[in-house]
């Protein structure tokens, strides 16, 4: 086996029992990296240089038999919207340009800690924002099993540089299924943990409410490994959970024996399931029924409602969070302005790319005064209307299964001028960041075009750790063993 | 016709804590622009506030003060403006859920004590300063991130007057709780003033205008008083009032225009997603409410009943609460308060001020000024040699008055002997003063007073002195007495 085929778990344990270096593993990647992205286009920024820093100061702790950390010496990508020191954070959105950040993000701090080798960052669409990484304003990111295709986003470059074998482990954020859609779409497994395990100190802001950093993994059991890593409370942030989540260090119980699972009808009921989804999705839970699991429907009736919720939610937050890119403080400035309005507005006209100045009119319309009402706090309170159907449903079943997205990945354009089709590509996944709970995309086969589709589960809140088993319980099932995309 | 004058005022105070309101830097005044600045106070993306537990308990502690309920729910809203001082374009502030509200403060109007409704007191970040240049501004953010209570009174007042009035006892009581230091000169108080006038007898509000930058008790009753007599010449010459915003020149002691307003801003308030709502527990309450030290208009009553000072001394003795309790220490030692009230307005009051001393840090202690006045009671020492003793202390003598005494042989002489030697003296070598006072101007005999003091280098007791002369000459000793009186 290449060492880019290993899994972080491997490549972990063979680096510390010194069967191979953390030098050989980055080299092995940055080659891989070096001959290949150029088809892809997963990095937005390579720090060949800091990687192979990081590996041969591993390398020396190991050889002089110091205690190293659950990652030493392994691989890892980083969406480019979370901080590493020193690594430019471009958002993939030119206004960002030249920012540089003084600090490391909680997460990037702990798996600097753990012993991570940050190989660069990776690709999205423009603040987060969008579902095929089209968005970015610094190239396109092709789907590694057809370069003809989009690798879903926003998380695009991350899911692509794992799929591809560029790095065992990646890290996403996922606002409305950012980390969910681009694993289905690529083929490897993704997180969105339940909101609060995970700290967003130092990820860029975009939806604050629905925000969260969760990892990326060709298997369940490094995806695991990732969150463990990544997971715990972090006094900087008020909305990280402070009491610790149960059994996110133990090893994974990949048993369906027992569980319950509940089918959404809604889900199922939607126009525009492809039916190759339907199939693959349904089969995937008959094979989790096979292992002793009991499947039942269950009702998310507020559902309907959670595309037009989460655009106000998110955009109204979003609209706040970026007032602070002005050419004042951070990033780019619009040249030959003469007072500060003209400042301003040049600024971001020329900053921000037309989806994110969509998504910034639309939160500045629903929270002005006289739409406030009839917007903002009426979104407010249809998400927990739609948490309570979540609540409800976990009353009947530990774990509920959906497709991620209604279809496989789409073709490169082919939504790109079509921004309601584009939302509604989320349909599937928004609703639990509505709801604070977590989801996970494993892969459950391909379509009869050679493309992935992937199951999606969702949990309780803070029962991460039972999502993990149970997806790893489908894992073992499904036959897909930490498949890398042939390129 | 007869117009009623309506103000209400809206105060920010800079609370005493050690650190700022969402970070850890310190909450200090820094010379050095952008020094005193971190990634979260300075708005960097992906950085997020954390509120700071003594700022949140001082603007409790202050709103009890204040006679504000506090509700047992609180949260933070993000109010929009663009504005390059605020690099977030957004401030942390408290809209519908403030952390305090329906407060009373008391205040005493020449001498007739009126109430005045306080609408809420919130908690908010301070902005940064603009410095401007010829062709360019600077910003420094040193400011940025202080933690700020403002304070919103009911529009209650009903004079420039009274708007006075309320300002000095709200920033008594504030002093008093110790949340701030209240100084208008350097910023840590600012006043703005919302003034209206409508026909006496009238429910609804006139037109309002504005008054902002008012930084002195002075300026606030001076430019009130300006633009109240600008409303009424408006009115009376019967144009319609416009809302405007006006500036104030202390140096000028003049208002000036800043804008005419047409719309209402659109802050866009909404709850800040970054801080989860406070829940504040009675018991936290009772808490901070066990720290609010007595008030000032309690001690006045106080001062006035349990020591017998007129209400112009107790008055006087509470407009510092250092100088307050210094009273009571030096009274509670000596039981001689007129006198304690006497010396802490006039001699020590004055040279506090011209030797630029805080009361806690004078030589003189409320033991030895105890000490003094027991000198002075038991005759041991008259009065002028009193101040000689209290100059000898604030000039660094460490004995104590005792000790001064007895040192330097400054014990009064009340032995008629060396009286009447002095006088003798005096009598040869100014025959003249003689002939008048014998010649029927008694009050001559003063010149002897001042002649007896100066041979005795000012030891001789005063009574002994007169009585003396008196014989001497055969008139009334109390003529010699009456210029003790002057006050």
């Amino acid at each position: 086996m290449e060492l880019f085929e290993q899994t972080a778990a491997s490549l972990a344990a063979d680096i510390k029992s010194k069967k191979v270096s953390a030098k050989e593993v980055t080299d092995a990647l940055l080659a891989r990296i070096d001959a290949h992205d150029k088809n892809i286009g997963a990095f937005t920024c390579i720090d060949a240089e800091g990687a192979r820093a990081q590996a041969a100061e591993i390398d020396s702790r190991i050889a002089k038999g110091e205690s190293v950390g659950a990652l030493a010496g392994v691989p890892v990508a980083i969406k480019d919207n979370i901080h590493v020191t020193g690594m430019p954070t471009t958002c993939s959105s030119k206004i960002m340009k030249p920012f540089v950040p003084p600090y490391d993000a909680f997460v990037t701090k702990k798996m600097r800690e753990a012993g991570a080798v940050f190989l660069g960052k990776t690709n999205l669409d423009e603040f987060a924002m969008g579902s095929s990484t089209e968005n970015s304003a610094l190239q396109i990111t092709h789907n590694p099993h057809d370069f003809e295709r989009v690798p879903g986003g926003s998380s695009g470059g991350s899911a692509a540089a794992v799929a591809a074998g560029f790095s065992p482990l990646a890290l996403g954020s996922d606002t409305g299924g950012s980390i969910r859609a681009p694993a289905s779409f690529c083929g490897c497994v993704g997180l969105k943990p339940t909101y609060g395990v995970v700290s967003r100190y130092g990820l860029v802001a975009f939806g604050s409410s629905l925000d969260q950093i969760g990892p990326f993994g060709r298997t369940v059991e490094d995806t695991a490994l990732l969150l463990s890593v990544i997971a715990g409370h972090d006094p900087k942030d008020s909305t990280s959970r402070a009491e610790p989540v149960d059994g996110l260090n133990a090893p994974l119980n990949p048993s369906a024996k027992g569980l319950k699972i509940g089918l959404p009808k809604e889900y199922f009921e939607t126009d525009g399931l492809s039916d190759e989804v339907r199939n693959s999705v349904l089969a995937a839970v008959d094979a989790l029924k096979s292992e002793g699991a009991q499947v039942q429907e269950v009702s998310l009736p507020m559902i309907k409602y959670a595309v037009p919720t989460y655009y106000i939610v998110a955009t109204a937050e979003a609209s706040s969070n970026l007032a602070r890119y002005d050419g004042v403080h951070y990033g780019s400035r619009a040249e030959g302005t003469d007072n500060i309005i003209d400042l301003f507005s040049k600024t971001r006209e020329e900053g921000f790319g037309p989806e994110v100045k969509r998504r910034i009119m639309l939160g500045t319309y629903v929270l002005s005064a006289g739409y406030y009402d009839a917007y903002y706090l009426r979104a407010l309170k249809v998400r927990t209307r739609i948490a309570q159907d979540f609540d409800k449903a976990f009353e009947q079943v530990d774990v509920i299964a959906s497709p991620v997205a209604p279809d496989t990945a789409f073709k490169l354009g082919e939504l790109i001028n079509d921004p309601l089709a584009m939302y509604l590509s989320d349909i599937y996944t928004i609703s639990t960041n509505l709801a604070s709970v977590p989801g996970i995309s494993v892969p459950c086969g391909t379509d009869s075009k050679g493309m992935p589709v992937g199951l999606q589960l969702m949990g309780r809140r803070f029962e991460d750790a039972r999502l993990l088993s149970t997806a790893a319980a489908y894992e073992r099932l499904s036959g897909w063993n930490g498949k890398i995309a042939s390129l | 016709m007869d117009y009623e004058i309506v103000i209400g005022l809206e105060v920010h105070v800079q609370l005493l804590t050690e650190t700022k309101m969402f970070c850890s830097c310190r909450n200090q005044f820094t010379h050095e622009p952008n020094s005193n600045v971190c990634p979260v106070c300075i708005g960097m993306p992906g950085t997020l506030p954390v509120i700071n537990k003594q700022a949140f308990e001082l603007g409790i502690l202050g709103a009890l003060g204040l006679g504000c309920e506090i509700p047992e729910l609180t949260k933070f809203d993000r109010k929009h403006y663009y504005y390059p001082d605020l690099p977030k374009n957004y401030q942390i502030s408290q809209y519908d859920l403030p952390v305090s509200q329906n407060g009373i403060i008391e205040v005493e109007v020449d001498g007739v004590r009126k109430k005045f409704g306080v609408t809420r007191a919130h908690l908010e970040e301070d902005a940064g300063k603009l410095m401007h240049e010829s062709s360019h501004s600077n910003v420094d953010l040193n400011r940025t991130g202080t933690p700020l209570l403002e304070i919103v009174s009911e529009p209650d007042m009903r004079s420039p007057q009274e708007a006075r009035a309320y300002l000095e006892m709200l920033k008594l009581i504030l002093q008093y709780t110790g949340i701030s230091d209240c100084n208008m000169e350097e910023g840590s108080l600012r006043c703005d003033a919302n003034v209206s006038i409508r026909p006496r007898g009238e429910t609804k509000l006139g037109t309002k205008n504005e008054i902002k930058n008012m930084n002195s008790f002075r300026g606030v009753e001076a430019a009130l008083t300006m633009v109240v007599d600008e409303l009424l010449r408006q009115t009376e010459a019967g144009e319609a009032i416009r809302q405007v915003t006006w500036g104030y020149s202390i140096d000028r002691n003049q208002i000036f225009k800043m804008r005419v307003k047409e719309d209402a801003n659109d802050y866009r308030y909404f709850p800040d997603p970054d801080l989860p709502a406070v829940h504040v527990g009675r018991d936290w309450v009772e808490a901070i409410r066990a720290r609010l030290p007595e008030l000032p208009l309690a001690k006045k009553d106080r001062f006035m009943k349990d020591y017998g000072l007129s209400d112009y001394d107790a008055g006087l003795m509470i407009q510092d609460k250092k100088m307050a309790d210094y009273f009571e220490e030096t009274t509670r030692i000596s039981n001689m308060p007129k006198e304690a009230a006497n010396w802490i307005q006039n001699d020590l009051a004055r040279e506090l001020s011209s030797r630029k001393v805080a009361v806690e840090d004078t030589a003189m202690k409320p033991e030895a000024l105890a000490e003094l006045l027991d000198l002075v009671s038991k005759k041991t020492i008259n009065v002028p040699t009193a101040r000689r003793v209290f100059m000898k202390i604030l000039d660094g003598d460490t004995a104590s008055p005792a000790a001064i005494v007895e040192k330097e042989g400054l014990a009064q002489v009340s032995d008629t002997g060396p009286i009447k030697d002095a006088l003798e003296e005096a009598i040869k070598a100014n025959p003249k003063a003689v002939a008048d006072i014998e010649g029927g101007k008694p009050a001559t005999a003063m010149f002897f007073v001042g002649q007896i003091m100066r041979t005795m280098k000012g030891k001789a007791d005063p009574e002994a002195v007169a009585g003396v002369i008196a014989e001497r000459f055969g008139i009334d000793p109390e003529i010699l007495k009456s210029n003790k009186k002057k006050k």
